[in-house]
């Protein structure tokens, strides 16, 4: 794979890549990701609760 | 706990979609360089925003049909998504041009078809809250989501490719064939169904809302 690199001559974040530090970038992407879904997990928790809550009432 | 099943798995396909989107193996592209993998941000939005849309015709047709304002509900909240996404995968868009063909708005008839069409779908809003009574404003606005659907489908999918175009399939360009390998479908295919997950998801929680109010208001 490394001499194929070196023969495509398009540039690519390949030092980026080697820093190892590309991982800190991703990580911090799913932490954002991560709470966003748990938001949405959350708010659909509550929706739910005051669906039950709305129908104990109705009857 | 059974019905979120499909939550978790709209979840993890964008958990994944997002680590493989990063540090997985793309092709080299002059131009592109490492803007290619927006390919598995940007273009989901597009995907997403059209089963959506679809959706939210289908809903539409069938409050034609019935006349139940349980379905009027539906067509609304997936139309508000589908724009949303539509907007998100616009931004994502602009920021793309602007790196890799050097203007975020450059004259392209996919970009100016995709903004008559958002247009189209904003007045599908407008449309709805100009009304009080219920019913009038579910036919008007059942009848007016399929003319923009109808509309807005031959904009975006058929019109730039009639002509030339920066994007890919379209004006002879290739498109997914050449510029995605198969590790890039890897990605990209659950990135598309996650999103699609996670939209449907959103709608959901905005129909949940509106039954409430219906149920509490009326």
């Amino acid at each position: 794979m490394k001499i194929l690199n070196l023969l495509q001559t398009a540039e690519m974040a390949d030092v980026f890549r080697s820093d190892g530090k590309i991982y800190v970038v991703v990580a911090g992407v799913l932490i954002i990701l991560s709470g966003v879904l748990t938001y949405l997990f959350l708010l659909d928790k509550k929706i739910s609760k005051i669906e039950k809550e709305v129908d104990s009432i109705k009857k | 706990m059974k019905n979120y099943w499909w939550k978790f798995l709209g979840a993890a396909l964008l958990i994944y979609s997002v680590v493989f989107g990063f540090l997985g193996e793309v092709p080299r592209r002059e131009i592109l360089n490492e803007t290619i993998r927006m390919t598995y941000f940007h273009v989901p939005m597009w995907f997403s925003m059209m089963a959506m849309m679809i959706s939210s015709l289908v809903y539409s047709i069938k409050y034609l049909n019935g006349g139940k304002i349980q379905d009027d509900i539906y067509a609304s909240q997936f139309a508000v998504v589908s724009i949303w996404l539509g907007v998100l995968g616009f931004l994502t868009g602009m920021l793309w041009g602007k790196y890799t063909w050097g203007d975020p708005l450059p004259k392209d008839p996919k970009l100016i078809a995709v903004e008559i069409g958002l247009l189209i779908y904003s007045a599908y809003f407008i449309l709805r809250s100009s009304f009080d009574d219920e019913q009038k404003k579910g036919r008007l606005s059942a009848i007016y989501n399929i003319f923009a659907f109808a509309s807005f489908m031959p904009l975006v999918w058929i019109l730039p490719r009639l002509t030339d175009s920066l994007h890919p399939g379209n004006g002879g360009n290739p498109a997914f064939g050449s510029d995605m390998d198969a590790s890039m479908r890897m990605v990209f295919y659950p990135a598309v169904l996650g999103w699609i997950i996670i939209g449907t998801w959103m709608a959901t929680l905005g129909i949940r809302m509106k039954l409430i109010s219906e149920k509490i208001n009326g």
